[in-house]
């Protein structure tokens, strides 16, 4: 039992995080120190965690998405909406909850058309998300009338800047959004319905599995929280960018949930490995802002990985892996 | 016959997948001018045979010989350099494309580097009209009927090969005057000398225009004949194994006193699919379902398990007249159905094998009533064993596991949900004989448990031996409904054949 | 009427409706400066657009086109302004090094046999942190030869000029529409994006085509970014960003399918025109603010994909098994 669990421990993504962070140890020694200050913690660490939030708590949306052979490229934009409308509406006089809430609901009306689109008008979801993207930005800009919407609310600030327990708030709402889906999918029967579709559409059908319902479910629960997602950003910043708020996030995003091991062909997946996944990047992220390289070459490294893990996970690469596994899988304990 | 008088010849071809023997040294000779047809079930051993002649194949031991020489063929493109052309059942050419780069695509007439439009739609114009066809070349393929998309493919597949013409099951999704059209095409063109394969599964089609008929059965040659020495009865004998002297009483299950009616359809059908059909199943009552392939026996099945939604007619389910209008539906009445195409409408091949097992249950309890590890595990366990699944692990990829072992999971998928009424669409096709012994046990089993069941197959001792009605299905209708001493073997083939005999004296 | 010609004569009768319309309210829209300025500030746009109607017709999808042409920029003016090398020399060097990189991602794409999506990804990122590597910041360009290409103008009746790069797009265009619709590569293209199975039983040479489409798109977002640093006079790692997106929309509002096989490059011709014309309307009302622009491109885009869901709802791939719920 034991062997299992040190198994488990060693996946390839934990095992990616460990030498991201190991390599970040080597360069900056400080890497791991954290200190406590003011009633919250602070070093690199904690700010890998606190500047990982927004993509994870994309990522944990988009993993359902992706199980299901699909995509949602429209969470950047959802984010620069569910942002403009909290950011608008608290600056508006409307109370802080009233205006969270209200965005939580535009993100998942968001999520909905989308599933709409894809489940109900059969569009394949690369194309149907597309019209989002594209439009999101502007919608976001109607509502804030083209300017940075700044604000000052307390509340709506400490979402984004606050700590909980020394722990930034971001990371915090990360960590419970994370349980909570994962508590959703596990310990209902969504999860193997949604693995289920994303393997064979056909044969759930035949099983009596709601398809549609469940892919429109899926793409309301990515825009929910691309709406948590831009409401932390928002109100990490105090203020709401249509232009910027989000911005390549959706590749980020997806990019974490492959990392974490979901395949982009539908099937297998692990909400907590696509927020490790998240966590590597932005591991990455931090090393190489800290090593005084410009920050875009984040985006070489990031190229790199996506290269790395298509090699993985080629026929080819695949074909190796399996004749390698089979034979243990026979001979194997039942 | 001489060697010599072959243009495609198969000499002891055998091809071997994993421990599964698809070809078993198989002869099979083509002439020029003749129409050969190729007939046999699914998992016959056709379209193997057909991928070998093609080169999509490479034969494991024998050889394909073109003009008496022993070739070898490396891909479709390559055999087609050798005179082989092949049209199959979905038009693989491009409907997005004009008729006239279908026909011309990679050799189009260039002028100055470009493709001369003009030249290529006169040539395209002047060789369909050799084929009786007048349309516009530069108009979408795909704007027209699948007949004229067959015949396009036919005269792409004889432009660029011209020695021989395999075409297979050109005539699955074509209406009569459609087939008729196609049939003069293929008399033009034996005429011309083309040596033509025809694979089909409609007998009086076969009849209608080859020449001889070759028979597989389960990857072996079965016979090769001349046509006009056999009756239609005789192909489907061969086609079967069966013996049609053979009707002496074996141990019938014998028809059940009429207790509970469980399932009445009354005129229950789907248009372009299923005519309205008739049937009432009772209790502990197993309906055996016997057709050809294309009979519509398949589309029943979907029909009634609401996969395909009936679009006439009524059903009532323990006397109470009730609407299927989709699976979940049906499943929530207690329907469970094993399709026939496990690969594709069955297994989730990368889930594990209790997952494959509990995952109607769970459809049926909903989202939120999960089944937790113990249960499931406790579940697909229990039918595990009953079935006698031989998985190393219930948590292995049910892909990894064998065809008749696959099976035995979806039965059980289905048996966990604790159904009134079992659908199986050949539940023992392509598995081992230790498989397909324990589906049958089960299957008596469940009878004498007092479940209902329709069970298509075309092994029909299997059939004759639990069924307690049998229902034949021809052209997309059902036809004749045996009892008693009516359900043997003998009288399976000759309805299966009867009004095929009678169509044409 | 051909099917795929629908969205194509949809596109133009709304680019002319919404023209006319524009012209009715702002007379000032009907003269030859504003349409020789419309080819001149959607030279880049239309020539990368070009490049994207091959690769989606193919049935694939390049996010990398915004983030080559940033990265062409950056190398066309660090080595004129930076190495003395002359433009044309430059030129030939950025065009060569899209191509290898064009090259690249259609054999991974291929032999690896993955969505074209992520692999543009990967090669967006690469080539964004290509430029941004090799410099941070905007290299501006001063070289004769700039100024003599940008001096290349035909002057029209009414004030209007043709530039060099708005003839250049128009140029590419017609290439495009003649290498499309007129070469066998062209027809393997449509093949491809039709039914790559079928593609490859009639012998389209899959593997090649595959290469030389996205070794297309990318030379053509190279050639458009050297129009960027003509039109910009500089070279900036972050210019174009999002021109992808742009392209995308000026295609499918243009009549191509996005899941492939149909399509005109002239069509994307009218995508990118009307797409200008959003833009100088919005600029000529003067109340309206340019994010309008975004909305009214996703309106298009979302009016289009539905409109080519109807028209080909019976040819469209995708899982076809009778499902209900």
């Amino acid at each position: 039992m034991k062997r299992l669990h040190l198994e488990r421990l060693a996946n390839p993504q934990l095992l990616a995080l460990a030498g991201v962070l190991l390599i970040n140890w080597l360069l900056f020694p400080n890497f791991f120190r954290i200190t406590w200050q003011d009633g919250r913690l602070f070093g690199s660490l904690i700010d890998v965690l606190n500047r990982g939030a927004p993509v994870a708590i994309l990522a944990i949306g988009m993993t359902g998405v992706i199980a299901t052979k699909g995509v949602d490229l429209s969470v950047g934009a959802i984010m620069a909406v569910c942002g403009a409308v909290a950011a608008t509406m608290v600056v508006a006089g409307y109370p802080t909850p009233v205006a969270v809430i209200a965005a939580l609901a535009v993100g998942i009306a968001c999520g909905l058309w989308n599933g709409f689109l894809v489940a109900i008008l059969d569009i394949q979801p690369i194309v149907a998300t597309l019209v989002l993207m594209v439009a999101g930005r502007g919608i976001a800009q109607l509502i804030t009338e083209g300017s940075i919407v700044t604000f000052n609310d307390p509340a709506l600030i400490f979402i984004g800047t606050g700590s909980f327990l020394g722990f930034p708030m971001a990371a915090v709402i990360a960590l419970a959004l994370l349980i909570l889906v994962t508590l959703l999918v596990r310990k209902t029967a969504i999860g193997l319905f949604i693995q289920a579709i994303g393997v064979n559409r056909a044969a759930a059908s035949l099983a009596g599995i709601r398809s549609r319902m469940l892919l429109v479910l899926v793409y309301a629960l990515s825009g929910f929280c691309a709406a948590i997602a831009g409401i932390v950003v928002a109100a990490d910043i105090r203020g709401a960018d249509a232009n910027n708020s989000g911005l390549w996030l959706e590749l980020d995003a997806i990019l974490a949930v492959v990392i974490g091991g979901t395949s982009l062909l539908g099937g297998r997946f692990s909400v907590p490995m696509a927020v490790v996944g998240a966590i590597i990047i932005q591991a990455m992220n931090t090393g190489i802002l800290m090593s005084g390289f410009p920050p875009e070459f984040n985006l070489i490294v990031k190229a790199g990985m996506i290269i790395l893990i298509l090699l993985i996970q080629s026929p080819f690469a695949t074909r190796l892996f399996v004749r390698q596994r089979l034979v243990p899988a026979k001979a194997g304990p039942k | 016959m001489q060697d010599s008088d072959y243009v495609l010849e198969a000499r002891g071809v055998t091809k071997i997948f994993g421990n599964h023997t698809a070809l078993d040294a198989i002869d099979f000779g083509l002439r020029p001018g003749e129409v050969h047809a190729l007939l046999g079930e699914n998992g016959a051993g056709k379209s193997t045979l057909i991928k070998v002649l093609t080169g999509a194949y490479q034969p494991d031991a024998g050889g394909v010989f073109v003009d008496g020489a022993l070739v070898t063929l490396d891909n479709p493109l390559h055999a087609q350099t050798h005179g082989i052309g092949t049209v199959y059942q979905e038009v693989n050419l491009l409907p997005n494309r004009s008729v006239a780069e279908n026909l011309y695509l990679g050799h189009q007439p260039t002028r100055f580097g470009l493709v001369d439009h003009r030249k290529m739609e006169k040539a395209a114009k002047t060789l369909l009209e050799r084929y009786g066809l007048a349309i516009d070349p530069s108009s979408d393929l795909g704007s027209h009927s699948v007949a004229v998309q067959q015949i396009v493919a036919i005269a792409r597949a004889v432009e660029l090969s011209g020695k021989v013409l395999i075409l297979d099951e050109p005539t699955a999704s074509l209406d009569r005057n459609e087939v008729e059209r196609l049939f003069e095409v293929i008399a033009d063109l034996k005429k011309s000398g083309l040596a033509i394969i025809f694979i089909t599964h409609f007998l009086d089609q076969v009849f209608a225009i080859s020449d001889r008929v070759t028979v597989l059965r389960n990857g072996r040659l079965v016979d090769t004949r001349q046509l006009d020495s056999v009756s239609r009865t005789d192909v489907v004998r061969l086609m079967l194994g069966k013996d049609i002297a053979f009707s002496g009483a074996t141990d019938l299950e014998p028809e059940r006193p009429t207790t509970d009616v469980l399932l009445d359809f009354k005129s229950y059908g789907r248009k372009r699919s299923v005519h309205p059909f008739d049937l009432t199943i009772h209790k502990g009552e197993v309906i055996g379902v016997a057709g050809l392939l294309g009979s519509g026996r398949t589309e029943m099945a979907r029909l009634m398990f609401g996969a395909d939604p009936a679009d006439q007619g009524t059903i009532t389910v323990a006397g109470k007249p009730t609407a299927i209008r989709n699976t979940t539906d049906a499943i929530s009445r207690g329907f469970g159905f094993c399709p026939e195409d496990r690969k594709a409408e069955g297994i989730f091949g990368d889930l594990s094998v209790r997952e494959n097992i509990i995952i109607a249950l769970q459809g049926k309890l909903g989202w939120f009533r999960a089944l937790n590890r113990d249960e499931q595990l406790e579940i697909a366990g229990k039918f595990g064993e009953a079935m006698d699944i031989r998985a190393a692990s219930l948590d292995m990829p049910v892909k990894l596991l064998s065809g008749g072992n696959q099976q035995k999971v979806i039965l059980s998928r289905w048996l966990a949900t604790d159904p009134a009424f079992l659908i199986l669409d050949e539940p023992t096709r392509g598995i081992d004989v230790g498989a397909h012994a324990e589906i049958v046990r089960t299957i008596n089993r469940l009878r004498d448990d007092g479940m209902a069941m329709v069970v298509i197959s075309s092994e029909l001792d299997e059939v004759v031996a639990y069924s307690s009605r049998i229902v034949v299905m021809r052209d997309r209708e059902m036809v004749a409904e045996l009892r008693g001493k009516n359900i043997n073997p003998g009288v399976i083939v000759q309805a299966i054949a009867n009004s095929a005999d009678e169509a044409q004296p | 009427m051909k099917r795929s010609l629908r969205p194509l004569a949809a596109t133009a009768i709304i680019f002319i409706i919404a023209y006319a319309a524009s012209v009715v309210q702002f007379p000032g829209l009907l003269s030859t400066r504003v349409l020789g300025n419309f080819l001149t500030d959607n030279a880049f746009l239309g020539i990368a657009a070009v490049g994207m109607t091959f690769v989606i017709i193919s049935g694939g999808i390049d996010l990398s086109v915004g983030a080559v042409i940033g990265f062409t920029g950056v190398l066309v003016a660090v080595l004129i302004s930076w190495l003395g090398i002359h433009p044309l020399l430059a030129f030939v060097i950025a065009l060569g090094v899209a191509a290898l990189f064009g090259a690249a991602m259609g054999l991974t794409i291929h032999y690896l046999q993955v969505p074209s999506f992520i692999v543009t990804l990967a090669g967006m990122f690469l080539a964004r942190g290509g430029a941004s590597v090799i410099t941070q910041d905007s290299v501006p360009i001063n070289h004769e030869f700039y100024s003599t290409l940008t001096g290349l103008i035909i002057r029209l009746p009414g004030g209007g000029r043709l530039s060099f790069i708005g003839l250049l797009m128009v140029a590419v265009f017609l290439a495009g529409a003649l290498l499309a619709h007129r070469t066998r590569f062209g027809s393997y293209v449509y093949a491809l994006g039709g039914n790559a199975v079928s593609a490859s039983l009639m012998g389209v040479p899959v593997a090649r085509t595959t290469v030389q489409i996205y070794m297309l798109s990318s030379v053509l977002a190279a050639l458009a970014g050297i129009v960027f640093s003509l039109y910009t006079s500089a070279g900036y790692p972050l210019a174009a960003v999002g021109v992808e997106l742009d392209a995308i929309s000026a295609v499918v509002i243009g009549g191509t399918l996005l899941t492939g096989g149909y399509g005109f490059v002239l069509g994307t011709f009218v995508g990118v025109m009307l797409l200008g014309l959003v833009q100088t309307y919005i600029i000529f009302d003067g109340t309206l603010s340019s994010w309008w622009t975004k909305i009214v491109i996703g309106v298009l885009l979302f009016l289009f994909i539905v409109l080519q869901r109807i028209i080909f709802a019976a040819s469209a791939p995708g899982e076809k098994s009778p499902e209900k719920v």
